[in-house]
């Protein structure tokens, strides 16, 4: 599985890439994760408001800081 | 229908009963409160309480209905207008779209990859930080409903004139170039159920909780000392009516700020029950939310140092101008 976190670098951004790198622990995922903080490539996938969560390479939520729970929901799915 | 919005006004947004309940909570133990320390913790305790619960509600309102509008789904609206017709929208979108200042080169790059206008981007800018539904509200609470629209008015035709005096000025070349090169992506918008939104504006009031209490504290401290502390012949000397220097000092003292307009609530109440004018205090206000180095910084990687220069000086320019505006037909609102 590819995970990426897109944002520049401010707190939110960092406790998104905290709860993904929690959730995907609690749920033994051995996965690659990235996180994404140039600009360009951010919008790129356009993505306007960061935080973001992309999985496999689609975009699963933009401007939100997830919780851990709600990140374990998303991948279940 | 007067006396309703008087008693929404005093009650339910002021909270003025607020007051009465700490006053005589610390005449109870001891405190008197006409003295400068009871009068100062007074006011900090109200106030702190007061924002804070305002905070909380207004917020969650907010982001209910903000969740309807994220930048993603603004971007696809704007594309169908032209002219000053999307610069309007786009004032009046920013005023509902959820923005964070570190989001603003993501959002810079989307609208200028999708083709959208400068002046659209730059209208968006303006009114986003500056006008928001939590603002108005904030404003009635002390100033009144009256005051409260026409800023949201004055606000909107200031990022309106600046979006299109950016444009006229065809500033385009001032884009830095990545973000011209950038191609468009259109996403498709995450859909949310009511449960899903009702999650969202939660999480959005314990994250802003948690983000601005400082800025409130601050806030209403210097807003006690302010209120209890300095003399009023000094604020009336550099903020007052017959210093005609006022709008543009409180201006220049906002521009660096960075603080939350929650933040900036305290100050305001208690420079103006020391006879500041409206307009100066509006002055403040609008300088530390829509300007501040923090932004300016960020914006600056999107934009080159020229564009960045004329987009201060209109907004700056502009927020004096309606200070005085403000200044002059005081009588007339509050």
């Amino acid at each position: 599985m590819n995970v990426k976190i897109l944002g520049s670098g401010c707190a939110k951004c960092n406790q998104l890439e905290k709860n993904t790198l929690t959730a995907l622990n609690e749920m033994n995922i051995k996965a690659d994760v990235e996180h994404v903080t140039d600009f360009a490539k951010i919008a790129a996938y356009g993505v306007m408001s960061t935080p973001a969560l992309m999985l496999d390479d689609k975009v699963i939520s933009m401007g939100r800081v997830l919780t851990v729970e709600d990140i374990k929901n998303i991948i279940s799915k | 229908m007067n006396t309703v919005l008087l008693f929404l006004q005093d009650q339910i947004l002021s909270m003025k009963w607020l007051n009465v309940i700490v006053g005589k909570f610390l005449n109870l133990i001891g405190l008197d409160t006409t003295l400068w320390l009871g009068g100062a913790l007074q006011f900090f305790f109200y106030d702190v309480i007061k924002i804070l619960i305002l905070l909380s509600v207004l917020i969650f309102i907010i982001s209910y209905i903000q969740s309807y509008f994220p930048p993603e789904r603004t971007k696809k609206i704007l594309g169908k207008y032209n002219g000053i017709t999307a610069r309007i929208i786009s004032a009046l979108l920013g005023t509902v779209t959820p923005f964070c200042s570190c989001s603003s080169i993501p959002l810079f790059i989307g609208f200028t990859s999708a083709g959208l206008p400068i002046g659209v981007t730059f209208s968006f800018l303006i009114s986003s930080p500056l006008v928001d539904l939590g603002s108005l509200i904030l404003l009635a609470s002390i100033f009144g409903f009256k005051t409260a629209i026409v800023y949201v008015i004055v606000g909107l035709v200031l990022a309106v004139i600046g979006g299109t005096l950016i444009e006229k000025l065809h500033l385009e070349n001032y884009i830095e170039d990545f973000v011209k090169n950038i191609a468009n992506v259109d996403i498709e918008n995450t859909v949310m159920t009511k449960h899903d939104r009702i999650d969202y504006a939660k999480e959005q009031v314990k994250l802003t909780v948690h983000k601005i209490y400082l800025y409130v504290l601050i806030g209403v401290g210097i807003g006690a000392i302010i209120h209890n502390v300095i003399p009023q012949e000094f604020i009336q000397m550099v903020l007052g009516e017959n210093n005609p220097f006022s709008v543009i000092i409180a201006t220049l003292v906002g521009i660096p700020m960075y603080a939350d307009i929650f933040g900036t609530i305290p100050i305001a109440e208690a420079l103006f029950s020391k006879g500041v004018e409206l307009g100066t205090i509006l002055s403040f206000m609008m300088a530390v939310t829509a300007l501040s180095l923090p932004s300016m910084i960020m914006l600056r990687r999107a934009i080159k140092p020229k564009l960045l220069t004329i987009f201060v000086i209109i907004v700056t320019i502009g927020i004096i101008l309606i200070g005085y505006g403000f200044n002059a037909f005081q009588y007339l609102l509050v």
